[in-house]
């Protein structure tokens, strides 16, 4: 029976070329299955594979560059930052030292202030008490020199020590409170 | 048979060649009409000479190609991108791709044996093959859709969606006719028989030129020049008719699939 339909098949594949010659078909069939099988196991995931990985390779360079983008530009704005800091720092130290500069001189001209003040104070005082020793001095060399003129002038009357040292001390009071009252 | 192939040794009158032609005797013939024939040896060597291509091409799998794995790369490039990606789409073209590339450079390399000289047979010019890849695409795309949407999917491929239902009785025979009838017959034939018409017109005008260089008179002898012109124009055509039968089977086949992938939105 087979072999009859395949002679008939064949037979009329004589004549009629839309039958097929069934050896033909097998052949064709088990070759297409073998190259499909090949395609399957081997070509298609070597070719995928290298595909995979040049595109990994390209998007690999393309974040590799990307990222020395990135720190390229962060390096920069990190020089931006501290060139921006190191002016703010030289404009402070400069300010600081004429601040300190005006406090030195400022400090130095209280000081001379001072000193002078305290010189002339020293004058005043040593003036003072000069005058203070004169005025001493000469209250009882003017007393004396008064007594022994009054005494000339006078005569004995005036020996009486007592007396006399009344007499002095009165007219001082009177020339004291005449001091006072011209210098009020 | 014998007779027919020597067509003009004897008399003054032509024989064209015919279909029996297309079928060379056997090379180890085994029974009256069977055996081993040349189209048999054409369909393993090219089986031999894809696998050999394309592995040797793939074999280095440098990131920078040389010539010979950039040329391998942009065949299966063709097929992966061009025909699966571009048709099929999304993420579950690749699954397809070994498919299609085989459909491909099996069709390619068994066509363009007919533009060889000496080798002059496409396999495809005897129509078994045509029929066994045409056959094994039409389980396919079934199978793809029965698996994507369930038995539903014949529904789907036969009932066109926004049809009004009195067209239906009409729309749904034709629908069943053209998808599961007609398809796999014009996608072999239409592959069989360009490469048998191919092969026919070549070998028509070769024994045309063997027929008129013969006569003795020369008038007649020189348009002999004019058949040889004709026949290189088809020669020329045919290579191309080659190429191109084995791009539009591929592209089809991915048609077929897209269609049984996507049933429910066709």
């Amino acid at each position: 029976m087979k072999q009859l339909i395949v002679s008939a098949a064949t037979e009329g594949a004589e004549t009629n070329p839309l039958m097929p010659n069934p050896w033909e078909m097998g052949v064709v069939l088990v070759g297409f299955a073998v190259l499909l099988f090949i395609v399957v196991k081997f070509i298609v995931p070597m070719f995928e594979k290298t595909f995979a990985e040049r595109a990994e390779a390209i998007e690999g360079g393309i974040a590799k560059a990307e990222k020395a983008q990135a720190e390229a530009s962060a390096a920069l704005e990190e020089y931006k930052q501290q060139l921006t800091d190191a002016r703010a720092e030289a404009n402070r130290i400069r300010e600081e030292a004429r601040a300190e500069g005006a406090q030195i001189l400022a400090d130095l001209k209280a000081k001379a202030a001072a000193e002078s003040a305290r010189i002339t104070e020293q004058a005043h005082a040593q003036i003072e008490s000069e005058r203070q020793a004169a005025v001493v001095a000469l209250r009882s060399e003017v007393g004396t020199l008064a007594t022994t003129l009054a005494g000339r002038i006078v005569g004995e009357s005036l020996n009486d020590d007592e007396r006399s040292a009344r007499v002095v001390d009165r007219f001082l009071a009177d020339l004291e409170s005449q001091n006072a009252g011209a210098a009020k | 048979m014998i007779a027919l192939a020597l067509p003009a040794q004897d008399s003054g009158t032509f024989t064209p060649p015919g279909i029996e032609e297309m079928h060379l005797p056997a090379i180890l013939p085994w029974g009256a009409h069977e055996g081993f024939s040349k189209q048999m040896l054409l369909v393993i060597l090219s089986v031999v000479i894809i696998a050999t291509f394309f592995l040797l091409a793939a074999r280095k799998q440098q990131l920078v190609p040389g010539k010979l794995q950039f040329a391998g790369e942009m065949a299966y490039g063709f097929v992966r991108n061009s025909i699966a990606k571009d048709i099929i789409g999304g993420r579950d073209f690749m699954k397809y791709v070994p498919l299609l590339f085989s459909l491909f450079f099996f069709i390619l390399v068994n066509n363009i044996y007919g533009a060889i000289p000496l080798i002059q047979l496409p396999s495809f010019s005897h129509v078994g093959g045509a029929y066994v890849l045409a056959g094994i695409v039409y389980f396919t795309w079934i199978a793809i859709g029965i698996k994507k949407n369930g038995i539903k999917y014949f529904k789907l491929a036969t009932v066109p969606s926004g049809v009004p239902w009195y067209i239906l009785p009409i729309v749904v025979p034709i629908e069943i006719i053209s998808n599961f009838l007609v398809r796999p017959v014009t996608h072999s034939l239409r592959l069989f028989a360009t490469m048998l018409a191919g092969h026919l017109i070549v070998m028509l005008a070769g024994s045309g030129i063997e027929f008129l260089v013969m006569q003795e008179n020369v008038l007649l002898k020189g348009t002999s020049l004019l058949v040889l012109v004709g026949a290189i124009a088809m020669y020329m055509l045919e290579a191309l008719i080659m190429a191109l039968q084995a791009y539009v089977f591929t592209l089809l086949t991915a048609i077929y699939i897209e269609g049984a992938l996507h049933a429910d939105s066709h």
